[in-house]
């Protein structure tokens, strides 16, 4: 019991995270209908992106957060416009070329430029513990969880409440309809993949204070993401929110009861058993 | 003196790939007046209507919109001059509400007079109001119709385009279409009505072309042609 509370504080607070990449994954693909294997290559960018910005100007990732977004929706909207989009209407097989294809150029371009080398910044948060009753809380997760739900609900509430969220929502299943109300389903596109890339933007300067970055790193989350999104249900929002946090607690769970060799097994076996009992994942729907 | 025409299209081609449909169309809607687009299946009726929303860019001839030439133009410039076209199948968007539905009509132009229209379109359609928050793909294919013409008109039309508003409604609806299209045509607002039901749309349209082989094969005022030997015989079996 002493040990079940701070796994499972922890495992929640880890998973807040994985809801943000997770999101960004779900909204790509409930709107454009791709998957986009390029999402973990993307992270890993946008990672050394923060670990640049903190390492060689000194800016702190939460300072850099709103800057490394900005960037990385600029380089998901162009990536969109020129390399996804001219493929993304047509073949299936096209658009894995095109994102593996992107991941493969993203990752090699990272060792070139990188080394194989693993780095870490240094914040004067990272390890700092904040203590809540009996446990002790990591500040930099705490930060972490907090901002990516605060920017889950942003999030939400630009889709819901706004024209160019409503126009997301509705180009994501009728295009044709939305271009006779005057949306150019084109430009939503773009957006969107943007959006869902700036949410990894936002997800590295929330992982840089307490993760490493590697050229590789962006394997450990990617497969995450994927297992939150079908999970959760594809290109559900509330789906890979709570998949996120289930995830992230079910791993920390599973290390703790299972130890380091068997527990990585749980969140694999939760996929599976979610997915016996609600082949649509848990907030998916029929088409 | 004439209004010069609202729409006034001349000889107006269109088509798919390889696949020409529409082999120069001519024909005009005046201010405040409701035309009846007629055709048998297949002709190009809803080509017609693609194109001249923008959706699908001619391959030539002229579309000529309140003293603009607009063939050519970006479908969202389009729907902003107020040429907005109520598609077949009503695409109305089934993941959203109601209301989300409604407001999106408006999207073009902006979050001005947003409330108006909206009351404007719960008058005509009270039910829509007490739908409000009903997801639009779980409504009956009659009350999607009706979001379809709501979202339309929130648009603020100066020539709405209905293409086939009455197809798959029971017969009570069919008469509640037409009606409503009395109304609007009472309201003073130009009409381009595609439909089947060739009877009923002679009746409240002024004036009707028939399209045959991609082309106007017949047309004239709806009193002219509702007597009409070759339409009786082509569409109503007499
Ligand atoms: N996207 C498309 N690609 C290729 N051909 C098409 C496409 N859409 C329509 N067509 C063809 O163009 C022709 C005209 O179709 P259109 O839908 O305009 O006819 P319509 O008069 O509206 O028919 P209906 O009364 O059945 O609605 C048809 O032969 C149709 O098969
Ligand atoms: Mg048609």
């Amino acid at each position: 019991m002493a040990l079940l509370m701070p796994a499972l504080v922890g495992g929640l607070l880890t998973g807040g995270v994985y809801a943000l990449v997770a999101l960004g994954l779900t909204l790509i693909y409930g709107v454009l209908h791709i998957v986009n294997f390029a999402h973990g290559s993307l992270l890993m960018m946008a990672m050394f992106g923060a670990w640049l910005l903190a390492a060689k100007f000194g800016l702190d990732p939460l300072v850099a957060l709103p800057l490394l977004a900005a960037i990385m929706f600029a380089v998901g909207w162009a990536l969109y416009r020129f390399v996804i989009g001219r493929v993304a209407h047509g073949d299936d097989r096209a658009i894995l070329l095109a994102t593996l294809g992107v991941a493969v150029v993203l990752d090699n371009l990272a060792l070139v430029l990188f080394t194989g080398d693993t780095r870490t910044i240094e914040t004067p948060y990272a390890l700092q513990m904040i203590q809540a009753g009996p446990l002790l809380i990591p500040l930099a997760k705490l930060i972490a969880f907090a901002c990516a739900l605060l920017l889950a609900g942003a999030l939400w509430a630009f889709l819901a409440l706004t024209d160019t969220g409503r126009a997301i929502r509705a180009v994501a299943r009728e295009p044709e309809g939305a271009a006779l109300v005057g949306i150019r389903p084109d430009r939503i596109f773009a957006l969107a993949y943007g959006i869902g890339i700036a949410c990894l933007g936002a997800a590295a300067c929330l992982l840089l204070p307490s993760f490493y970055v590697s050229p590789q790193v962006g394997g450990v989350f990617v497969l995450v993401a994927f297992t939150v999104v079908v999970l959760g249900g594809m290109g559900s929002f509330p789906g890979a929110v709570v998949g996120g946090l289930l995830v992230g607690i079910t791993e920390n769970l599973g290390g703790l009861y299972l130890g380091e060799d068997l527990g990585p097994i749980c969140v694999p076996l939760l996929f599976i058993a979610v997915l016996l009992v609600r082949p649509t994942g848990l907030f998916g729907s029929v088409r | 003196m004439v209004d010069p025409p609202l729409l006034d299209v001349r000889d107006l081609r269109a088509g798919y790939g390889a696949f020409a449909v529409l082999h120069g169309v001519s024909l005009s809607v005046l201010p405040g007046e409701v035309v009846a687009v007629l055709g048998s299946n297949g002709v190009g009726k809803t080509t017609l209507n693609r194109t001249l929303s923008g959706l699908l860019r001619p391959r030539g001839g002229s579309i000529g919109f309140a003293g603009e030439e607009i063939a050519g133009a970006d479908h969202a410039a389009i729907v902003r001059a107020g040429l907005v076209h109520v598609p077949e199948g009503r695409r109305v968007f089934p993941n959203l509400t109601v209301r989300d539905n409604l407001l999106l009509g408006s999207y073009a132009r902006g979050r001005a007079e947003r409330a108006q229209s909206l009351d404007r379109v719960f008058d005509i359609f009270p039910r829509l109001a007490e739908r409000l928050r009903q997801r639009a793909g779980t409504m009956s294919g009659g009350e999607q119709q009706m979001l379809a013409i709501g979202r339309g008109l929130m648009a603020r039309p100066r020539l709405l385009i209905l293409d086939e508003p009455s197809l798959g409604l029971s017969p009570l609806l069919v008469e509640e279409m037409f009606a409503l299209i009395g109304r609007l045509r009472g309201e003073g607002l130009s009409l381009l009505l595609v439909e089947q039901n060739v009877m009923q749309s002679l009746a409240v349209a002024s004036r009707a072309y028939v399209i045959e082989h991609g082309r106007v094969a017949l047309s004239g005022t709806a009193d002219a042609l509702s007597r009409d030997a070759r339409l009786r015989a082509a569409y109503l079996g007499l």
